[in-house]
């Protein structure tokens, strides 16, 4: 057999036309190591090439934006000198190919990306989409998804305190694992990610670099998945969360000194991107010495070090008098470090190793030039066919369809997730994992943050632009009943393969529909990640756009609603516009009819500020808010039921309904929840031993039963 | 009347176990583990995290720490001495509480309020509680199942529902002066029951109330 004569750039995944955009820029043949910084820096996953042009439509400005996109995460004021940092992020493949560490590098990886602000990492929420757990693999993988989790977010000791878990035969071959995390810092201690002026100090701080990782970005992020992915083990990181604790505080001992002008965190694309972006950025050029980069492999070349994505490092830039103090702050945390680079007027890096000179480029280029796709896009042919069909579904016991509902494992109690993450540490979670949105104080104030997160693979197949703006809705009424006014956005949009028409349609519309619900709230997007390529044997998964909502509440209720909170004698308000019998991606077609057809309801922006407004002002009077949602007002009521432990008694006319803008109130009797004609309607009563819908009734401990053990079950196979 | 919270590189309790005791009246302040000097301090809290990463058994690396020579002076002279988790863990290591903590029966970790019961009110955790009060305060390990061969553990706390498969269903142990104690619940998570429970409240009140009398 011949040697394969497939050019080198292909093999790092670049195109023909891009290797020659590189050859124009440097006006000659790239190096061994150019080649390898362009070809990750110009990945999918680094440079939002088929994605850019379509992100610029999201509205990103509002008086309390700090930071919008494009930095490492988006920083919004919240007063008293406060600012929150905000980022989400996908490691959808690596947990494929192994979930432990898949996810762990993810958890990693964005708590990085939010303490280089110069904020503590103080929450994690994460959002975990797998196939049905009647299959051994989907079993194994979720298993090891959250062992990941767990294993990696309890260690370096930031709580995990809330998320989603969604199943669906979609996902089979290509898991999604998201994970979003949330930092406070002083307004003082804003760091950006910039090399600052001619002089500065380049010191890369953290784990040694070794092979680990390298072309992760590039390799296992931006290209979609066959029956051999398995062979890109070797291109997943591993985790150190204890290393990655003694970074967290040994850079905010940084901060906190004002040690440092700007720092970068080494995540995709390695030191490629920790020189690049922030040069670019800068406007500076920069000297690199590889020598210098502390490796814990010998022999390792220029490429792989430049490539490499070994975990827990950041680089940080500093003025040359303040190296020493750097150097020792590092030192007393028990973390190597090194001089690796100095800043430079000009705008070339350059990068020598064992003497030579191994690249030499526009700093900015890496960035800036990366190319820019408008990728052509079609409308579907199928969703006409989608929409028409009838998706009307027989209900015969409502008792007996709550009990399925209930023992569905994306419907069903999270308790076996969520008991394995600390979701307690730091002493601010007033609502944790299992509610509609967490809740966490902020020591020394009146307020709190709230934190969301949506997503709906199904909605979305049926109705990318409607199904997202839904799901915007959804987590802006999940933050208000905890009391908390919607105040910003980070997405991350998880999207099949971009290069087919209607994949890309669907990501158009998606960005569209959260455009449109975003500016119909008066809330910007400040960050966000796009994954392409979620596809497997030429599967594309269901466009599953995932909403991060931030929402603060000033003041924040001295005694929020929870779901525990139902007493015997109070009353049920329904909360929002009358409901349709429109089960068009609903968990009831899901579950009982096994399809999904039809055309959702459509949102009403009108509406969604209407129920947001009531929903904080109820959240300062009222025992129980729940947003309806999955399972419809059956569902919520019953996840009221178990946690108050206590029957009741509703009648609904589409009690599995899931049409959008609508909680449950549970009031004292008598008290009347004043929101707009039209918008309320008392339908039932708390009390007995069971819950009992339109006359059906399941016995509480029944309920009880199925919700608990949907996981469990499940598990034991 | 000040109490010394140790930081162990991993740690990850030591401010809410710092915010906890000064919400509750009490004076207490970090100190690093390389440090070796705690003669200005009354007791010590060896709060819970994960210990020098606990890559080996759980604070197998953290009894060497410089300065866990220190704390054994405080322990051996009768100053107050709790660990809590991962603390607990450690003083099983250093030998000052018997017994060790192997993981959790069903090999999960477990983060969820639990019930304990009092059954001995003479240590430095439970002198203000009643034997037999039952109390709600959350668990966060994985290694929490106690186990002593000796049998020579007095046990203080006992889960009313075995979460973990603990020997005797011990939450919390002491050693039989009673002046070191070792508990796995943290009680630093229950003092206001804005966050779910208050429970805690009267364990650590103990702890500073012992930093007095001691």
């Amino acid at each position: 057999m011949t040697p394969s004569a497939e050019p080198v750039h292909r093999k790092l995944g670049m195109t023909d036309d891009e290797y020659e955009t590189v050859v124009g820029i440097l006006d000659r043949p790239p190096m061994p190591a150019e080649l390898a910084m362009y070809s990750v820096m110009w990945s999918e996953h680094c440079s939002y090439k088929s994605s850019r042009s379509h992100l610029s439509r999201f509205p990103t400005e509002a008086p309390w934006v700090v930071v919008g996109p494009g930095e490492n995460a988006g920083v919004v004021d919240i007063g008293d000198g406060l600012l929150a940092a905000l980022r989400i992020e996908s490691h959808n493949h690596p947990s494929f190919v192994e979930p432990y560490q898949g996810a762990a590098t993810g958890v990693g990886g964005i708590l990085r990306d939010v303490f280089t602000m110069g904020a503590r990492p103080i929450a994690l929420w994460d959002q975990i989409r797998f196939g049905p757990l009647d299959q051994p693999k989907n079993r194994y993988l979720f298993k090891g998804v959250v062992g990941g989790i767990a294993g990696y977010g309890n260690a370096v000791g930031v709580p995990t305190v809330g998320g989603e878990v969604e199943f669906d035969d979609c996902y089979t071959g290509n898991p999604l694992v998201n994970v979003m995390c949330l930092g406070l810092l002083r307004r003082e201690q804003l760091v950006l990610g910039t090399a600052g002026d001619p002089g500065s100090i380049a010191v890369l701080l953290g784990k040694a670099t070794g092979r680990d990782g390298i072309g992760g970005a590039s390799v296992l992020a931006s290209a979609s998945f066959d029956e051999e992915s398995q062979e890109k083990r070797p291109s997943v990181q591993v985790g150190d969360p204890f290393e990655e604790k003694k970074l967290i505080e040994a850079c905010l001992e940084l901060y906190e000194k004002g040690l440092v002008v700007g720092v970068q965190d080494l995540g995709a694309a390695g030191l490629s991107c920790a020189t690049s972006e922030p040069a670019g950025r800068a406007g500076v050029g920069m000297d690199v010495d590889l020598d210098a980069v502390h490796t814990r492999e010998t022999g390792m070349t220029a490429p792989e070090l430049l490539m490499s994505e070994s975990q827990e490092r950041m680089m940080a830039f500093v003025s040359p008098a303040n190296v020493n103090e750097v150097l020792a702050i590092a030192n007393k945390w028990e973390i190597e470090s090194a001089v690796v680079g100095q800043v430079k007027a000009g705008a070339s890096l350059d990068i020598r190793y064992n003497g030579e000179l191994v690249a030499s480029m526009p700093a900015a280029s890496l960035a800036d030039d990366a190319p820019l796709y408008d990728r052509p896009s079609t409308r579907p042919d199928w969703l006409d066919s989608l929409w028409s069909a009838d998706v009307a579904i027989d209900i015969e016991d409502n008792a007996e369809t709550l009990r399925t509902l209930l023992s569905d494992p994306g419907v069903g109690s999270s308790a076996w997730v969520h008991e394995q993450y600390d979701h307690m540490l730091f002493l601010n979670t007033v609502i944790g994992p299992g509610s509609d949105a967490s809740l966490l104080r902020i020591k020394g104030t009146d307020k709190a943050l709230s934190v969301s997160t949506d997503g709906n693979g199904r909605l979305c197949y049926l109705d990318p632009r409607q199904g997202t703006a839904r799901l915007v809705y959804e987590a802006a009424l999940n933050v208000a009943v905890t009391g908390a006014q919607p105040m910003a956005v980070v997405d991350n949009l998880n999207f099949g393969n971009p290069e087919k028409p209607e994949v890309m349609w669907q990501f158009k519309e998606s960005v569209e529909g959260m455009s449109e619900a975003c500016e119909a709230l008066g809330i910007p997007v400040v960050g966000g990640n796009v994954s392409f390529y979620n596809e497997t044997d030429g599967i594309d998964i269901h466009p599953t756009p995932i909403v991060g909502l931030l929402g603060l509440a000033d003041p924040a209720p001295t005694d929020p609603p929870r779901l525990g909170k139902a007493r015997v004698g109070m009353e049920i308000w329904e909360i929002g516009p009358e409901s349709t019998d429109n089960l068009a991606g609903s968990v009831v077609q899901r579950i009982l009819d096994e399809t999904l057809t039809g055309r959702p309801t459509e949102p009403s922006d009108v509406d969604a500020r209407i129920v947001v407004e009531a929903a904080v002002r109820l959240a300062h009077e009222a025992p129980v808010l729940h947003d309806i949602s999955d399972g419809g007002v059956a569902v919520s009521m019953a996840e009221i039921c178990i946690a108050s432990g206590v029957g009741a008694d509703i009648n609904s006319s589409n009690p599995f309904s899931e049409d959008p803008h609508r909680f449950l109130a549970v009031m004292e009797r008598g008290t009347n929840p004043s929101v707009p004609e039209g918008f309320s309607r008392l339908i039932g009563t708390v009390g007995g031993e069971a819950i009992s819908i339109n006359g059906d009734a399941l016995p509480l401990s029944e309920a009880l039963e199925a919700w608990s053990n949907a996981i469990p079950s499940a598990m034991a196979g | 009347m000040r109490a010394a919270v140790v930081v162990f590189p991993g740690t990850n309790c030591e401010q809410d176990v710092v915010y906890a005791l000064q919400s509750l009246g009490g004076e207490a302040e970090l100190v690093w583990h390389r440090e070796t000097d705690l003669s200005e301090f009354d007791g010590v809290v060896l709060p819970g995290g994960f210990a020098h990463g606990d890559y080996l058994r759980t604070g197998a690396i953290a009894r060497f720490s410089p300065i866990m020579a220190e704390v054994q002076r405080m322990a051996s002279v009768g100053r107050p001495v709790l660990g809590i988790c991962n603390g607990f863990q450690i003083l099983c290591e250093a030998g000052l509480l018997p017994g060790a903590l192997i993981a959790n029966r069903d090999l999960s970790f477990i983060c969820r309020p639990v019930e304990v019961e009092v059954v001995d009110n003479n240590t430095i955790l439970t002198r203000g509680s009643t034997v037999g009060d039952r109390i709600v305060i959350p668990l966060n390990s994985y290694e929490g199942n106690w186990v002593d061969a000796s049998g020579t553990g007095r046990v203080a706390l006992r889960y009313t529902d075995n979460p973990n498969g603990s020997q005797q269903g011990a939450a919390a142990v002491t050693n039989e002066r009673g002046n070191i104690a070792g508990v796995m619940p943290h009680p630093e998570r229950a003092i206001e029951a804005v966050l779910g429970s208050a429970d805690g409240q009267v364990l650590l009140n103990s702890f500073l109330d012992s930093l007095v009398a001691a």
